[in-house]
């Protein structure tokens, strides 16, 4: 179905479900779920009629594809705000180590920062079960056939895991770099992941999704002695899409670099405004 | 697969200003698509065809318009149409240009019965 991705086809059943409790799941289905929930919203618009042709009347819509998507997504946000819940999206082809990454982090912030997790694959809940043992609330969502999360299920999924004030909540965004750059999930800040063994070239083989990036994580590092890796490059590459793009270099496994990032969680949670 | 659901919100918002109008189906689409918009159009004109089976859009024709880009030189105020989001300024050089067009993705009219 996907040229960009090959992702499959069809399927719009979404399952949500949290660790220990695989019985109980929610289904998302289809795109109708919440349509008269959602109806109050469009009383704004008005559409104007253009008299009959031959083909018919023609209605005047002028409007954004994904505003429904872009509308929850900044619902989301201002419950996050409300709540000063910092929001991160983490995106990246799948293994730059995003999940690893998390449980790291989540182990070695406990006690400075709560965390809650949405672990978004295609399909298993093998993620969430890697952070559900760091002993976090996570809740996973299998998106079937679907290559991105998307605000509706982050909606869904919150109210499910309730995040509390002042909290972290990680999105582990679908191991993808085309699609879930599309998708505002209303997230405070939007990280991309990368690997070293990947190559340098990844911004501009996916500039939008660098582009709609806040911070870069360079991970592996503890592999740059054995590859091909111009690291200026890669941040070169990636500043000509994003300016004013922050990096962080680690290695999840060797622990070199983690400090830099815990600091920028401190730096960017808590106090949003 | 994005182009998927992008071809179902599209549908969605046929329906949508179809139903206002009271109107029983739709028989044309236009739809702009940016050069930079992430959505590659073959997989859209496919997407489409799924998407409007069963729907208030079964039959319709869709015009698929692409919307080439326009870009303004954060440093020296140029305008110009660039390749690729990474095409630095042709007058001084710069990155990081706003982009003026180029990232459409809209639903610009339909036509009802
Ligand atoms: N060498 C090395 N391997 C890593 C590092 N971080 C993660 N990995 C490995 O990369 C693989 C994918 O990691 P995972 O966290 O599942 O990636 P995800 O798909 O982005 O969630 C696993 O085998 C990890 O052990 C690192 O810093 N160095
Ligand atoms: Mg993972
Ligand atoms: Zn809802
Ligand atoms: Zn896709
Ligand atoms: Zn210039």
């Amino acid at each position: 179905m996907c040229d960009t991705c090959g992702c499959g086809e069809g399927g719009e059943t979404i399952i949500l479900r949290k660790p220990g409790r695989e019985g109980a799941h929610i289904h998302l289905e289809g795109e109708h779920a919440h349509h008269h929930e959602h109806e109050h919203e469009h009383e704004h618009e008005h559409s104007h009629v253009h008299p009959q042709d031959h083909r018919g009347r023609e209605v005047v819509i002028e409007q954004n594809i994904l505003s429904k998507n872009d509308l929850l997504a900044e619902r989301n946000r201002g419950y996050f705000e409300a709540k000063k819940i910092a929001a991160f999206n983490l995106v990246s082809s799948p293994g730059s180590g995003k999940t690893s990454l998390l449980e790291r982090t989540i182990t070695a912030m406990k006690g400075k920062k709560d965390f809650f997790v949405i672990e978004g694959d295609q399909q298993t809940m093998h993620d969430a079960d890697r952070i559900h043992a760091t002993g976090v609330p996570v809740i996973q969502i299998n998106t079937g056939n679907g290559c991105h999360l998307d605000a509706r299920m982050i909606h869904e999924a919150v109210k499910e895991l309730d995040p509390g004030e002042d909290s972290v909540l990680m999105i582990e965004n679908v191991g993808n770099l085309v699609c879930p750059s599309l998708f505002d999930l209303g997230e405070s800040k939007r990280i991309v992941v990368m690997s070293v063994p990947e190559g340098d070239d990844k911004p501009i083989k996916y500039p939008t999704m660098f582009q709609s990036s806040d911070l870069c994580i360079i991970n592996k590092t503890d592999l740059l002695p054995y590859v091909d890796f111009d690291m200026e490059k890669v941040k070169n590459y990636a500043r000509q899409v994003k300016p004013e793009m922050e990096f962080i270099e680690l290695s999840v496994r060797t622990g070199e670099g983690m400090e830099p990032w815990y600091e920028w969680i401190e730096k960017n949670s808590g106090v949003l405004l | 697969m994005h182009e998927l659901s992008i071809a179902m919100s599209i549908v969605e918002l046929a329906e949508e200003y179809a139903g206002k109008e009271h109107a029983e189906k739709v028989t044309e689409l236009e739809i702009e698509v940016g050069d930079f918009s992430g959505v590659v159009i073959d997989a859209l004109e496919f997407a489409m065809e799924e998407a409007v089976k069963e729907s208030i859009c079964q039959g319709a024709v869709w015009k698929i318009i692409p919307v080439h880009p326009l870009a303004r030189c954060g440093s020296c105020g140029h305008t110009y149409h660039p390749d690729s989001l990474f095409q630095p300024c042709p007058a001084c050089g710069g990155y990081g240009a706003e982009i003026l067009q180029g990232e459409e993705l809209r639903l610009r009219s339909i036509l009802v019965e």
